[in-house]
C-alpha cells in the first residue's frame, strides 16, 4: 500500500534557508543543503525547495543549491519558484532535481504545463497552487480563486477548475497552498484539499497551516491528501518527521517507517 | 566498465551519483560500440514507451541492448527501463525490446486510486535474487508511473507490489533483472540493490 507521504519544505533565498532552526550537532543552521541532508537522515519522503531569491543572478545561485543537494541525498526532491520556461526547468533537473513547480507562470501560460510534460514527462510537472477562499461566484463557482505573485494577485480563476485544466494540460502532481491557513499553524484547509483531491486523479499534496501531527492526520484522512507539506513544524524542533510518523502510524495511517 | 545507457529518458544524475555514493564511476553513453564495452549496463528511465522505443532505434541502442543481454553481462532496468525491455507496451500501443516475454501494461484506474503511482511502497520479494540480499521485512522504495511490466511467466516475476492491484515491481531472468521502482532514489536500501548488483555475476537459479 503507498504510503502517505511528509514533506519538508525548505525556503531559499539567495542560497540560504530563510527560517530560524534550532538543529544541534554544529550543522550550519542556515544552509540549506545542510538541512536537505538532515531531513533525508531523519525521514523525509521528498524535499521541496522554493526559491524566494530577489536577486538578479538568481538561477546560478539556487543551480549550485539543487546541485549540491542532488549530492547528498539519495531522495526525490522538487523545486519551485521563479521556473518560467522551459530552459529553467531544464536547468533544474539536470542539476538534480527529480521534479519542477510552476504556479504563477502556469496560470499566466498554461501552455508551459503541456510543454514541460512533453519534454520531462508529467511526473516531472507539479503543478503549485495558491489558493484563496472567497464568496462563490460565477468565475469561482467553488469558492476558491487562484492566487499569484505570492499571494498578491487574485486572478479571478476558480482553483478547482484549474486543478482540472492543469491536469488535462499534463501536470502530474498537485502541491495545494492555502493561503488563509498559511503561516497559522491551524491546521490545513480541509474543505478545499478534499474538493481538489477528490476532483483529480493525480497525487495531491496538502500545504499550509500544519501546526501538530493532528493536522496531518486530518488532511491525510478527510482531507484525502496524498501527501502533506510541513515546515515552521520541524524547522524550530517542535516535532521530529519520526515523531509525527510514529504519531500518524498508531492511527493506522500508512507511513514509511524505516529508513 | 558500469555503462548507463543515456536514450534522453529522464535524468540519468541520480544514477550516476548513487553509483559515485558506492565508490564507482558509471560511463553515461548514447554510443552502441561503448555498450559493446560494457561489463555492467544499467538502464534507466522515465518518459513514454513509444518516443523511447524510437530513440533506441535510432541510435542503434536497441541492438547494443540484445547483444548485451545476449553477452550474458549483469543488466539493470530502472522503471521505463524495466517496462521496454518486454515484448510490447500499452503505453502509445509500442513494440519493445522483447528481451523478456511479456507486456508492459496500463495500472487500471479505480475511484479514488491515484495515478501516477507516485511515492514510497513496499515489495513482496518472492525469490531469493542475490541483488534483493540484505533488504529489511518493512524496508520502503520509491516509485513513479502508470504502467507496469507483466512478464509472460510468473517465474520471472522476481516481487511484486500493492496499488490498487498486485502488480510486478520486479522481474528478471538471466543476467537481467529490473525494477519499476527507483533504487536510486530509495534512500539506503535503494543503495543496497545498486550495491548487490555491482558484484552479481548475472547468473540466476531459477
Amino acid at each position: 500500500m503507498l504510503s502517505k507521504r511528509i514533506i519538508p519544505c525548505l525556503d531559499v533565498r539567495d542560497g540560504r534557508t530563510t527560517k530560524g532552526i534550532k538543529f544541534r550537532n554544529n550543522v550550519d543552521i542556515g544552509d540549506p543543503v545542510a538541512m536537505a541532508r538532515l531531513y533525508y537522515e531523519a525521514g523525509a519522503d521528498e524535499l521541496v525547495f522554493y526559491d524566494i531569491t530577489a536577486s538578479s543572478d538568481r538561477r546560478n545561485i539556487m543551480i549550485d543549491v539543487v546541485r549540491r543537494v542532488a549530492a547528498e541525498i539519495l531522495i526525490p526532491f522538487s523545486v519551485g519558484g521563479g521556473i518560467r520556461n522551459l530552459n529553467d526547468m531544464r536547468d533544474v533537473l539536470l542539476a538534480g532535481a527529480e521534479k519542477v513547480s510552476v504556479n504563477s507562470a502556469a496560470i499566466l501560460d498554461p501552455g508551459l504545463i503541456t510543454a514541460g510534460a512533453q519534454a520531462f514527462g508529467s511526473q516531472c510537472i507539479v503543478l503549485g497552487m495558491d489558493v484563496k477562499r472567497v464568496t462563490p461566484s460565477l468565475t469561482t463557482p467553488s469558492g476558491y480563486e487562484m492566487v499569484i505573485h505570492g499571494g498578491r494577485t487574485p486572478m479571478g480563476i476558480d482553483a478547482l477548475w484549474w486543478a482540472q485544466e492543469a491536469v488535462r494540460l499534463g501536470a502530474g502532481e498537485i502541491c495545494l497552498n492555502s493561503i488563509d491557513a498559511d503561516g497559522t499553524q491551524a491546521g490545513y484547509e480541509l474543505t478545499l484539499t478534499r474538493m481538489i483531491s477528490e476532483a483529480v486523479p493525480i497525487p495531491v499534496i496538502a500545504s499550509g497551516g500544519a501546526g501538530v501531527p493532528e493536522h496531518l492526520q486530518e488532511v491525510l484522512t478527510q482531507g484525502r491528501a496524498d501527501a502533506a507539506l510541513i515546515a515552521s513544524m520541524v524547522h524550530y524542533g517542535a516535532y521530529t518527521i519520526k515523531g509525527i510518523k510514529d504519531y500518524l502510524a498508531q492511527r493506522h495511517i500508512p507511513v514509511r517507517l524505516i529508513w | 566498465m558500469i555503462v548507463i545507457i543515456d536514450y534522453q529518458a529522464g535524468n540519468l544524475t541520480s544514477v550516476v551519483r548513487s553509483l559515485k555514493a558506492l565508490g564507482v564511476e558509471g560511463t553515461v553513453t548514447q554510443d552502441p560500440a561503448v555498450v559493446a564495452q560494457a561489463t555492467r549496463v544499467i538502464f534507466p528511465g522515465v518518459g513514454a514507451a513509444g518516443k523511447a522505443m524510437a530513440t533506441l532505434r535510432e541510435l542503434g541502442l536497441d541492438q547494443a541492448l540484445r547483444q548485451s543481454f545476449q553477452r550474458g553481462i549483469p543488466i539493470l532496468g530502472i522503471c521505463l527501463g524495466a517496462q521496454i525491455i518486454l515484448e510490447h507496451s500499452e503505453e502509445n500501443d509500442a513494440a519493445c525490446l522483447g528481451l523478456l516475454p511479456g507486456r508492459t501494461l496500463a495500472l487500471p484506474r479505480a475511484q479514488g486510486l491515484k495515478i501516477p503511482h507516485m511515492g514510497w511502497n513496499r515489495v513482496r520479494f518472492l525469490s531469493e535474487h542475490q541483488i534483493f540480499k540484505g533488504l529489511p521485512e518493512g524496508a520502503e522504495y520509491y516509485f513513479v508511473h502508470s504502467y507496469y511490466p507483466a512478464p509472460a511467466q510468473t517465474t520471472m516475476v522476481l516481487g511484486v507490489t500493492n496499488h490498487g492491484i498486485e502488480f510486478p515491481s520486479a522481474i528478471g531472468w538471466r543476467n537481467l533483472v529490473a525494477t519499476q521502482f527507483h533504487p536510486e532514489k530509495s534512500g539506503r536500501f535503494g543503495l543496497q540493490i545498486l550495491e548487490n548488483f555491482l558484484v552479481w555475476d548475472g547468473s540466476y537459479a531459477e
